[in-house]
């Protein structure tokens, strides 16, 4: 461990230490300052940017949203932060923000030593392949002898030559620094194929001058789940942001969607009655008010109408669902049971 | 019998040395190598030019207000026009804007008089005295807001053209005074001012911007208490001021260097003292001598400023690249980078030409 990595993992401890003395503190002083701080990426197609109007908008955006529906009834009271990669677990750490929505990947490191919480799976990614569909190519096991073009110095350019060596297959790695020469590249064909994070080679392909002419894979050679973030020591908290999301799955899962929760709120089904607060005392229980997850749904939307508008058919970058399908329907979205 | 030799002392000179011909003779073509360099020149002009001609203006798209627009083939300039007042003001409030025009307006008449030559310099001193003290704190309120009936406008929100010219113009009027200062105590008899002016400069000198901006943003919310933040835009101001303040210091202090002994034994037979002999007779001169030095540094710091994208502040560059990474505007990053590369050229280029000028100006005999 080199000095400076030793001297932030002490101030992170500190700091884990100092959150542990006043845990559900967070809460009181969110609802204190009356809106929720919430960190999200500078700029990331699909998962959070700025529109020309100065809106946010995204998967991870979204997510913001909800919680701020959750607890104040109004999913408009959150501040934004956009913050890079290099900044955003100091910028938790450090209280700067309450909650980090920015495309991060839950590993076990960052659940430790990092003191943070991950609060659930927006968005399951993984590094896959884009590639000119005049290749022929049908599976990523075809790329034997492949120009690669990938991002320098990330764990995406050590998931591939990793992915080559297991699968024995000679590879001649491209590094580019930013997205946009690789796409040139493979648009020029100084590559065969473009390798990224899933959810970024969507992104990747629009750049394209014929986007049609090329094809995602469907391999997937690394786990990058995706969730929003949370300090150590705040519970209260931390189950709020975490049982948001889980409404909105439920709500997915139930059929309750932005446009018909109040119909909804007459169904016969105790499930969504729990859900809506028709039913129980659910609200009380987080120390919000009765009807939370309803605001939620009402205000945001279910996970699929979150996914779709922002991601999928319903946005340019036109994202299968996938992984991210309810469990019911092959996917991996699945969540307890509100009850 | 020979003629007799009569003088033709009208007659023009050859037509190979005059006119277009002579001036292409002269600067092209006046040796093989210089032929050989300037059809080379020609070549990669031919090449070169037509293509980003059609690109830029030809096949470029204008009108309309969304990618559909941008079908031509061409740059799709709809892609800036859309985002340009986002790329000005950031994300300044619509309704707000206002404030950062006049704001704007205000600096731009209250320097105005600097400019021009029939002004008294002592009143120029004064009012340039008053806008460095004064400007701010109006320029302050008037974008932060929260007094005199001003909604408050978080500095998270200040982006675009707005934050670099708030970042290069703070950084810039900022360093100046303190390199001078630094600069003074470099050259000072007392030992422990010198040390402490050495010690800063070198330590600010030693280290890239970018570590700089990166340890305020990254490191130094570690060390404060939970909870308490000071603002992000204000720890990057105060990185950039130090930073360009050692830089200034050691151009002063070239300037410093290069006045002779006897202009200080005169002003010491005057019997002026050491603040006297620094501003009425070394430091007028120093600075004259170092003006491209200063303005150098000017130009760098105004380009540097874009790299408080590292620190997710939005200024021009990082608002363009975010406008980049909106799906409905995916892959025209080309044009954005192209509309910031022009308005940081028009920026270095004029304060290049102001630099000349004032030179020019100042211009009293000192240079060979």
């Amino acid at each position: 461990m080199n000095p400076l990595k030793t001297l932030t993992a002490a101030a992170v401890l500190l700091l884990a230490a100092s959150g542990l003395a006043q845990a559900g503190a967070a809460l009181n002083a969110i609802k204190e300052r009356g809106f929720i701080k919430c960190g999200v990426s500078d700029g990331l197609p699909g998962f959070s940017y700025a529109d020309e109007k100065g809106n946010y908008n995204g998967i991870d955006v979204d997510v913001c949203r909800a919680v701020a529906a959750a607890v104040f009834g109004d999913a408009g009271k959150v501040k934004f932060t956009p913050l890079t990669a290099k900044e955003r677990l100091t910028a938790l750490q450090s209280g700067e923000i309450d909650v980090l929505s920015r495309n991060t990947t839950w590993t076990s490191s960052r659940d430790s030593a990092q003191g943070m919480n991950f609060t659930g799976v927006t968005y399951y990614d993984g590094q896959g392949f884009l590639v000119n569909k005049k290749l022929g190519v049908k599976s990523a096991k075809q790329l034997d002898g492949a120009t690669v073009c990938v991002q320098a110095g990330t764990t995406t350019e050590l998931n591939l030559s990793d992915y080559f060596r297991a699968n024995k297959m000679k590879l001649t790695p491209i590094s580019y620094d930013k997205s946009d020469e690789s796409a040139k590249s493979l648009e020029a064909g100084r590559c065969d194929v473009l390798t990224s994070d899933q959810s970024q080679l969507y992104a990747q392909r629009i750049k394209l001058a014929k986007p049609d002419e090329y094809v995602v894979l469907p391999e997937v050679i690394s786990k990058e789940p995706l969730g929003p973030v949370v300090r150590h020591g705040d519970d209260d908290w931390f189950d709020i942001v975490k049982w948001t999301l889980f409404v909105m799955v439920n709500a997915e899962d139930l059929g309750v969607n932005s446009k018909n929760v109040e119909e909804m709120k007459k169904s016969a089904n105790p499930d969504v009655k729990r859900l809506l607060g028709v039913e129980g005392d659910k609200g009380k229980d987080f120390g919000l008010a009765n009807d939370w997850m309803a605001a939620v749904i009402k205000q945001v939307g279910n996970y699929g109408e979150v996914f779709e508008r922002n991601v999928g058919q319903g946005s340019p970058l036109k994202i299968q669902r996938g992984l991210n399908a309810l469990w019911s329907q092959g996917g991996l979205q699945y969540a307890p049971p509100v009850r | 019998m020979a003629e007799p030799r009569v003088p033709h002392s009208n007659l023009p000179p050859p037509a190979s040395t005059v006119g277009v011909v002579g001036w292409l003779r002269r600067n092209l073509l006046s040796s093989p190598l210089n032929v050989v360099l300037t059809l080379l020149a020609v070549y990669l002009l031919l090449v070169a030019l037509p293509p980003l001609l059609r690109w830029a203006f030809l096949d470029a798209s204008w009108s309309g207000d969304n990618r559909a627009a941008c079908r031509s083939g061409g740059a799709c300039w709809v892609f800036i026009r859309v985002h340009f007042d986002q790329f000005m003001y950031g994300f300044y409030p619509d309704g707000q804007r206002w404030r950062v025009n006049t704001a704007v307006l205000l600096l731009v008449l209250g320097a105005a008089p600097l400019f021009v030559r029939a002004v008294s310099s002592q009143f120029k001193v004064r009012l340039g005295l008053g806008l460095l003290i004064v400007y701010p704190c109006v320029a302050f309120v008037l974008l932060k807001g929260g007094m005199i009936g001003l909604p408050v406008v978080d500095t998270s929100q200040w982006g675009g053209l707005l934050l670099t010219l708030v970042i290069a113009g703070v950084g810039m009027t900022a360093a100046l005074p303190l390199g001078v200062l630094l600069a003074l105590g470099r050259r000072s008899r007392l030992p422990a001012i010198q040390t402490l002016c050495v010690t800063f400069i070198e330590f600010w000198r030693g280290v890239p911007l970018i570590t700089v901006l990166f340890m305020s943003s990254v490191m130094l919310p570690l060390f404060l208490p939970a909870g308490m933040n000071f603002d992000k835009l204000l720890r990057a101001l105060i990185g950039v001021t130090l930073f360009q303040a050692a830089y200034m210091a050691e151009v002063v202090r070239g300037g410093l260097q290069a006045i002779p002994k006897g202009q200080f034994e005169a002003a010491a037979a005057l019997g002026l003292g050491y603040w006297k002999t620094m501003g009425l007779i070394v430091l007028p001169q120093a600075l004259k001598l170092v003006i491209p030095g200063i303005v150098n540094t000017f130009i760098a710091l105004f380009k540097d400023t874009s790299l408080v994208l590292i620190i997710g502040l939005f200024d021009l560059m990082n608002i363009v690249h975010n406008a980049t990474t909106n799906p409905e505007w995916l892959g025209f990053s080309t044009e954005g980078y192209v509309f910031a590369a022009a308005v940081y050229w028009l920026f270095c280029f004029g304060m290049s030409r102001y630099s000349q000028n004032l030179e020019k100006h100042l211009h009293t005999g000192h240079k060979r």
